[in-house]
């Protein structure tokens, strides 16, 4: 089959990306954890791989295996001090990582530093890229019909209930982590025996974030949609490139209003199923604010019996002391407490 | 070490300005607004265009900076925050994380990348109290930034609209059931807190001389960090949390190199999240079935 140079390279970057994009989908998509470093750990695996192959003669397939298994380890020391954060605070975290990654990098002797890494052998080709992607996207398919897919799906949905239910929600958290980067460590180094040469930049935050936009896109938690999102976003820059300048050099700026506008628009992404990947379960959706005022009253004054029984005296008059010190509280911020507000106090009372 | 301690109020008292923009935001929508770093260097810009192009006078400058910045945050959260109110988690967050980007590549765009001189509206005195050197910048950013944190402490403590905002962050439900219009609280909370996110760019942009499409990311974390330090959600957590984080990070440089300055404020952020993720002054936030 005879494809021209130009469409072949496309390819296999779009390769690449698959694997990049299925792999943060574990974490992001399947497990409902946001990680914003995404690249450092397909750095981590281009390096390597890369040191392997061009300073100590070891053979292609070694050398990808070292960079998955470095990626992993990084995956490991990173995510059992981040994953038992939650939401905003890991996506800094390891947003934090990321850049930690990054810039210990550029200021290696091994790595050529801020001159980047040179001489690297071309042992990539599409057919290796490939197969890599078609096995990883396998693997996950595997993963997620089995019972440790269905524990990340479950930790997504409703980490307390998963809790609840027996899944030890840390060690699953960690092991996605683990196996995500290890796929994005083998990504790079297919990256570095495509490109032959290395540049810290190319790991920097904003390729953390292309490859979200790729899962953003396509749909996250679902199993073609990070495989049709890396797709489209390898080939739309190219194809713009063609139609303005303008567009293909400020790319960024549309992968930020893309992400804001997928959100806004179709949060399950363009090949996901109804409202998998971003359900509100029910149980959450039932306390929201649409409830009525009486509910909420009735759930305020249940409450307050229950303090009041608490302290030893269900007599009617504590109890109203309760409603009255209820009703100061309810009322417009006659609180001091300053704009801080109690976390659980959304829900006092359920 | 006196003088240390004179450079580390100034840098921390800027920091605790974007701070209390993140902590205010998070206070109302248990929420960080990734986007401040980028309000911030929004309102460095307007800052900029204003006192060089339209030729005005600082504190004018700074007024407008901050009007910008307002209506910027107000329009951020318009579009990107608002719609998303009920969304889960992950929907908000890379929406929010989405709009920084954005921000961030538009000014770019804009601008274009090159770093831009802050010419400094006013002469710059100097003062020598024996070994203590102090300039017109450290008075400036001390006065503007205790100024600012006065007015803001009255706004939230004695205005019926700060009322409002301590309602609405004690209890959003209620505060709505009480007549408080939430989102316009909400608004209101975010221009507040992207107008002090504005002083600060113009602030340290003049300091540095030097105002660039990028320049929100490091101090949008490190004002993160000064806010999760002090305790997110407490308003006077902010304030001690960027004075020490700025003590820090100079008393850091003094003994370290200061190739290790960000990754002092790094090393903070992860200490804090890890032994005590609810800061000095925070609340413990517990998730409540």
């Amino acid at each position: 089959m005879m494809i021209s140079p130009y469409y072949y390279q496309l390819l296999v970057i779009a390769s690449i990306n698959v694997i990049m994009a299925l792999s943060l989908n574990l974490v992001t998509g399947c497990a409902g954890q946001l990680s914003l470093g995404h690249a450092a750990f397909m750095g981590i695996g281009a390096y390597t791989a890369g040191i392997l192959t061009s300073v100590y003669g070891l053979s292609f397939a070694v050398a990808l295996i070292a960079g998955g298994a470095m990626a992993a380890l990084f995956g490991l020391l990173v995510g059992l001090p981040t994953l038992r954060l939650k939401g905003d605070y890991l996506a800094i975290a390891t947003l934090g990582f990321g850049e930690i990654i990054r810039v210990s990098i550029l200021n290696m002797k091994v790595t050529g530093g801020p001159f980047g890494l040179r001489g690297i052998s071309k042992q990539t080709n599409l057919t290796i890229a490939a197969i890599a992607a078609v096995l990883v996207y396998w693997t996950m398919t595997r993963l997620m019909n089995s019972r440790f897919g269905r524990a990340l799906t479950a930790i997504r949905e409703d980490e307390v209930a998963a809790v609840a239910m027996g899944i030890d929600v840390t060690r699953h958290k960690v092991l996605a982590f683990v196996i995500s980067a290890a796929w994005a460590g083998i990504a790079g180094g297919l990256f570095a025996h495509w490109f032959r040469y290395l540049h810290p930049s190319s790991f920097a935050f904003s390729a953390s974030v292309e490859i979200l936009s790729m899962v953003v896109l396509g749909g996250m938690g679902s199993l073609e949609g990070p495989v049709i999102g890396a797709a489209v976003l390898t080939y739309a820059p190219e194809l713009l490139r063609g139609v303005s300048d303008f567009v293909s050099q400020h790319r960024m700026m549309f992968y930020g209003a893309l992400l804001v506008v997928m959100m806004l628009v179709r949060p399950q992404g363009l090949v996901g199923t109804g409202l998998n990947g971003l359900r509100v379960s029910k149980f959450r959706r039932s306390r929201g604010l649409e409830q009525s005022g009486i509910d909420m009253v009735r759930r305020r004054f249940a409450s307050a019996m229950k303090r009041a029984q608490r302290k030893g005296s269900p007599s009617p008059c504590v109890v109203n002391e309760q409603l009255a010190d209820l009703a100061v509280r309810s009322g417009a911020g006659s609180s001091g407490t300053g704009v801080a507000g109690g976390g659980g106090e959304e829900h006092a009372g359920s | 070490m006196l003088q240390q301690v004179v450079n580390g109020l100034t840098l921390g008292s800027s920091y605790a300005l974007i701070a209390l923009g993140y902590t205010m935001v998070y206070g109302v929508l248990r929420l960080i607004n990734f986007a401040h770093g980028e309000i911030y260097m929004v309102g460095a810009f307007i800052g900029l265009m204003t006192s060089q192009t339209a030729g005005l006078p600082f504190a004018a400058a700074m007024v407008v900076a901050m009007a910008g910045a307002a209506l910027v945050g107000v329009v951020v959260e318009k579009i990107a925050y608002r719609p998303l109110r009920k969304a889960p988690r992950l929907a908000v967050l890379i929406s929010a994380i989405g709009m920084s980007i954005f921000l961030r590549n538009l000014a770019l765009a804009l601008m274009g990348p090159q770093t831009r001189a802050f010419p400094i509206p006013f002469e710059v005195k100097r003062l020598n109290l024996g070994r203590l050197r102090i300039n017109s910048f450290d008075v400036l950013i001390l006065l503007t930034s205790v100024g600012l944190m006065i007015a803001l402490h009255f706004l939230v403590q004695k205005t019926k609209i700060g009322k409002a905002m301590r309602a609405a962050a004690e209890d959003k439900e209620t505060a709505s059931l009480m007549g408080i219009s939430v989102n316009r609280v909400i608004a209101f909370t975010f221009a507040i807190g992207s107008a002090l996110a504005a002083a600060a760019g113009v602030l340290i942009g003049m300091n540095f001389n030097a105002v660039d499409p990028s320049m929100g990311m490091m101090p949008g974390l490190k004002g993160f960090t000064a806010a999760v330090l002090g305790g997110v959600g407490s308003i006077p957590g902010a304030m001690l949390g960027g004075i020490l984080l700025g003590m820090a990070e100079v008393m850091g440089i003094a003994l370290l190199k200061s190739e290790w300055r960000d990754a002092i404020a790094f090393g903070i952020l992860a200490l804090v999240l890890l032994v005590k993720p609810s800061g000095i002054l925070g609340r413990n936030l517990q998730e409540k079935v």
